[in-house]
């Protein structure tokens, strides 16, 4: 157990390093110069230059990726090219608000998988069972934007009940933060229930055939208390690994999601910073994604310990 | 007594029936798609205009039929590339040795740490926003799943008797690649295809709305949507032509990967 | 109490059949074991014995019904078409089954001690955590395995150990009947005695009735008192064991031992039907160069045809080399409930 700790440690820690190299290389190798970018075509040759010097991208680059490097881990993100202000304080603030959005939408989505997966592996053989899975397929070829658009539609536009888009934070006005949350943190959540909920539906499956199972009835045990009992934790495994994984779609798709409720989130801000030609802002933001898609990885193989001790031995 | 396979029936008539669309499109029209005409901008649906016009009277349902060519070529060309790298990858990966097969794995979970959507946009951070940077993006972020899926099957493969006994014989391994280990992942390709079709739609429409696909005035079904969101109130039906046959696509595509899944696979039948 | 079983037996079965949507798997077994008898199911795979098994249990797959009668000594209702209430609380205290395959019939997340103490919690008949968990502890010890296994999990165990914690758990409450469906068959050779002496020393201490399902002759002769033979989802022959052992009626009974003994013997062998056609399909006749072979393993000419394929009438009479057209009507059953045969031209009365 102390072994997986330790190799998946350093499986996250190389991944860190490798990613951080590609995120900054890719900025590097792009044609063009930041500096020049961020001023425009029309800027002078000396401005350029000038720029250039203050921010130290005349440097060579391996050390301004050190540079770039150290930064990050005392927790700054450098200074903004084109708004000359820290860029790291925006990029806590706005993922504050996107962990809120993401949060939300995935305890939706496993509300809505749960019970609705279970339901359809219980009775696959049956009209429910089918109506069901039906209306997951059809949930799953809905992109989160556009079920945002269709909740506003509804929800907004037609009823009134909730207001069509905008953001306070819980702090200032608790109760139009939670008015404003429902549609984004739907729009997230149904979706990417329908997705999970494929999953719970093939989990649950795969347990209800297992013989320990049948070891469980044959103990007594009614099917929903047997399933209940001897099922939850096995068919958690798999649905763990796709709720991983999930979560960092989720991640992403609140970028699109924040555009539709103008949520001002990561997702905001890192499309702010590309239409501003902010590269600096672009490069920490999709590093700050990139760091959260792998944190949520790793702790998703740590959970998977915590469920299956076959896995506790390090024999397989 | 073979059990009716619903959904591949299901997803092959809608598949076919937008490749019919979109090659129906190059031919005919019920308007130009690009033509703007302010005398009737906005129009409710009716006889002249199926499906109603937008801001510009420009004709909806033309813009679909238009649309629909963008979306099958960013998923044609998306998923060829995710093809062309991620098949040999994964091939590679089930028959090289330990570490080095380690390496491409570890390397190909690294990429699913930069899903399509944020790939594509610094793509287009730094090489402006196309349809090619779009579906190169898309492409390049769906290499991981398809390796995975290959490398599996093709390891199976690797431990038939066949393969040993051709590997006992002294083949070489690209022989035995090509002959033996690639013909018996076709179906698995196949199916990854379909299924990597259905995000590189949804990513596009996603991107389109965006503003990071496909720039104007080439018709998009995510661009419609975009360009739909300030009329939700007066006009609601802009969103939801777009909207409905993106997600048709997408349902289309999903249903055709899991109907060729059952067909190559019915053990697995009933766990989709 | 049931007016059809004798007051005194445990288990009564009758007229039970067995369907899946139109395909008959099990038809009309009768079935019968007394107060702490051995009875034995022997069968080759896809005979109905499981199934007749699971069916005693409830535990039918989805879309398999069983029709007839099933009573257990001491239960009001008939077990077939009662509700799920009432058999889930007769299985586990008066019913308990060990299953074939011990690797997989353990929960893999949960500890040894708490799948053992489950059983008495849910019948409650243990007074509470801490009695079931010290009963838990005993009943390994019973089973020979140390105490200290209480507190691993299923793949910390061998398969024969597993098979013992399985075995712990049907016989924790005392069961009036312990259904065994092949216990032995996943284990090694070396743990196979072991396992079986527990079976049969659990249930003597407990005077619990065995309904043993196996389809080794020599496993079901050193446990059984009793024996019923069943092929094509029917019981074709019953009886003590050593009478069925040394004269079998039934021709299938008799093809079953001759096959367990290296003798040699003129019958047409299986190779003789290697292309898997069945011998009434056109190949009644057998090629001569096979009967001139001597001392090969004996086999019953043919393979178990799939469920739902075999003859009508006698079942076995399309492997049979003494089948003639009477065959084709079902064989009246011969004999008392405990020691019969269905068979119109039984070994022993005129040979064929």
């Amino acid at each position: 157990m102390i072994l997986r700790l330790i190799e998946r440690t350093a499986v996250l820690l190389v991944s860190l390093a490798v990613s951080s190299v590609l995120v900054f290389g890719f900025m590097a190798v792009l044609p063009g110069d930041p500096a020049r970018v961020a001023l425009g075509v029309n800027a002078s040759d000396e401005a350029v230059a000038e720029l250039r010097r203050q921010f130290g991208l005349d440097r060579p680059l391996p050390v301004q990726y050190v540079d770039w490097l150290g930064g990050l881990l005392r927790g700054d993100l450098g200074t903004s090219y084109v708004s000359k202000v820290a860029i790291g304080p925006q990029v806590f603030d706005r993922l504050q608000v996107t962990l809120i959005l993401v949060v939300a939408g995935m305890i939706i989505a496993l509300l809505l998988a749960a019970p609705a997966g279970t339901v359809m592996a219980a009775r696959h053989r049956r009209l429910s069972g089918f109506a069901l899975s039906a209306l997951s397929q059809v949930g799953v070829a809905v992109p989160a934007f556009l079920a945002g658009i269709l909740l506003i539609m509804v929800f907004a536009v037609k009823l009134g009940w909730l207001p069509a888009n905008g953001w306070t934070p819980p702090a200032e006005d608790p109760g139009m933060f939670l008015r404003q949350l429902v549609l984004p943190a739907l729009s997230l959540g149904l979706v990417q229930g329908a997705v999970l909920t494929r999953y719970v539906r093939s989990a649950v499956l795969d347990v209800l055939r297992e013989d320990y199972l049948r070891t469980a009835r044959a103990k007594g045990l009614r099917p929903f208390p047997a399933l209940w009992r001897h099922g939850l934790r096995n068919a958690a495994v798999p649905v763990v690994t796709v709720l991983g994984l999930q979560l960092a779609t989720l991640l992403i798709g609140a970028v699109v999601v924040e555009r539709v409720f103008v949520i001002p989130g990561l997702g905001s801000l890192l499309l702010d910073g590309v239409s501003n030609r902010d590269l600096l802002l672009v490069q920490d933001v999709v590093m700050v994604l990139v760091v959260a898609v792998l944190l949520v990885n790793f702790l998703v193989d740590l959970l998977y310990v915590a469920l299956d001790p076959r896995l506790r031995t390090g024999a397989r | 007594m073979r059990r009716l396979n619903a959904s591949l029936i299901a997803g092959g008539v809608i598949v076919g029936g937008i490749v019919l669309m979109a090659l129906v499109s190059f031919v005919w029209t019920p308007y130009d798609a690009t033509l703007v005409d302010p005398a009737s901008r906005l129009a409710q649906p009716s006889w002249e205009h199926w499906f109603g016009t937008d801001k510009f009277g420009r004709d909806v349902l033309s813009q679909i039929m238009v649309g629909s060519r963008t979306t099958l070529f960013v998923g044609v060309v998306a998923v060829g590339v995710a093809a062309v790298i991620g098949v040999p990858l994964g091939v590679l990966a089930a028959m090289v040795r330990r570490w080095p097969s380690e390496l491409i794995m570890r390397a190909n979970d690294l990429l699913l740490a930069f899903p399509a959507l944020l790939l594509a946009i610094m793509f287009g951070a730094v090489f402006g926003a196309s349809t090619l940077t779009a579906m190169v993006a898309i492409g390049i972020a769906s290499v991981p799943s398809f390796a995975r899926v290959i490398r599996s099957g093709a390891l199976q493969v690797m431990r038939t008797e066949y393969v040993l006994a051709a590997r006992a014989a002294g083949r070489q391994p690209l022989p035995i690649a090509l002959r033996h280990v690639l013909p018996n992942v076709t179906s698995l390709i196949t199916v990854q295809a379909s299924v990597s079709f259905a995000i590189a739609v949804l990513a596009e429409a996603a991107l389109s709305f965006l503003g990071y696909g496909t720039p104007p005035p080439t018709p998009s079904w995510g661009r419609m949507l975009q360009e739909s969101q300030e009329f939700l109130f007066t006009a609601p039906r802009l969103a939801v032509f777009p909207g409905v046959a993106i997600a048709i696509a997408v349902l289309g595509f999903n249903l055709l990967g899991d109907g060729l899944r059952d067909r190559f696979d019915p053990k697995l039948e009933d766990r989709r | 109490m049931s007016a059809v079983a004798a007051p005194d037996d445990v288990l009564s079965v009758r007229g039970l059949n067995v369907t899946v949507r139109d395909t008959v798997l099990v038809a009309d077994v009768d079935l019968t074991v007394g107060p702490g008898e051995r009875v034995g199911l022997i069968g080759e795979s896809g005979s109905g014995k499981s199934l007749t098994a699971l069916s005693i249990l409830g535990l039918l797959p989805d879309d398999v019904v069983a029709d007839g009668s099933i009573r257990l000594a001491g239960v009001g209702p008939d077990l077939v078409g009662t509700d799920e209430k009432t058999l889930s609380r007769i299985r586990g205290r008066d019913l308990a089954m060990v299953f074939q395959e011990p690797m997989t019939a353990l929960n893999p997340t949960m500890r040894i001690g708490d799948q053992i103490a489950e059983v008495m919690l849910i019948h409650q008949t243990r007074s509470g955590r801490a009695a079931a968990r010290a009963a838990a502890a005993e009943l390994l010890e019973r089973v020979q395995l140390p105490p200290d296994l209480l507190r691993a999990y299923p793949h910390q165990l061998s398969g024969g150990q597993r098979q013992r914690v399985v075995l712990a758990i049907a016989l924790a409450n005392d069961p009036a009947l312990l259904i065994c469906d092949e216990p032995t068959t996943a284990l090694d050779v070396t743990v196979q005695a072991l396992v079986l002496d527990l079976i049969v020393s659990g249930v003597r201490e407990r005077s619990s009735a065995l309904l043993f399902i196996t389809h080794d002759l020599a496993v079901v002769a050193t446990v059984c008192d009793r024996v019923l033979v069943m092929y094509g989802g029917r019981v074709v022959e019953s009886g003590p064991i050593t009478t069925l052992f040394t004269t079998p009626r039934h021709r299938y009974t008799q093809g079953l031992l001759a096959a367990s003994n290296l003798e040699p013997h003129d019958a047409p062998t299986a190779s003789d039907f290697a292309d898997g056609a069945y011998p009434d399909s056109g190949s009644g006749d057998v090629a001569p160069s096979s009967r001139t072979r001597s001392r090969r393993l004996t086999t019953i000419p043919g393979t178990v045809p799939a469920a739902g394929h075999f003859p009508s009438g006698c079942v076995f009479r399309n492997r049979c080399a003494h089948a003639t057209d009477v065959c084709a009507t079902t064989p009246p059953w011969t004999g008392t409930a405990t020691h019969g045969y269905a068979c119109h031209h039984p070994a022993g009365a005129q040979d064929a």
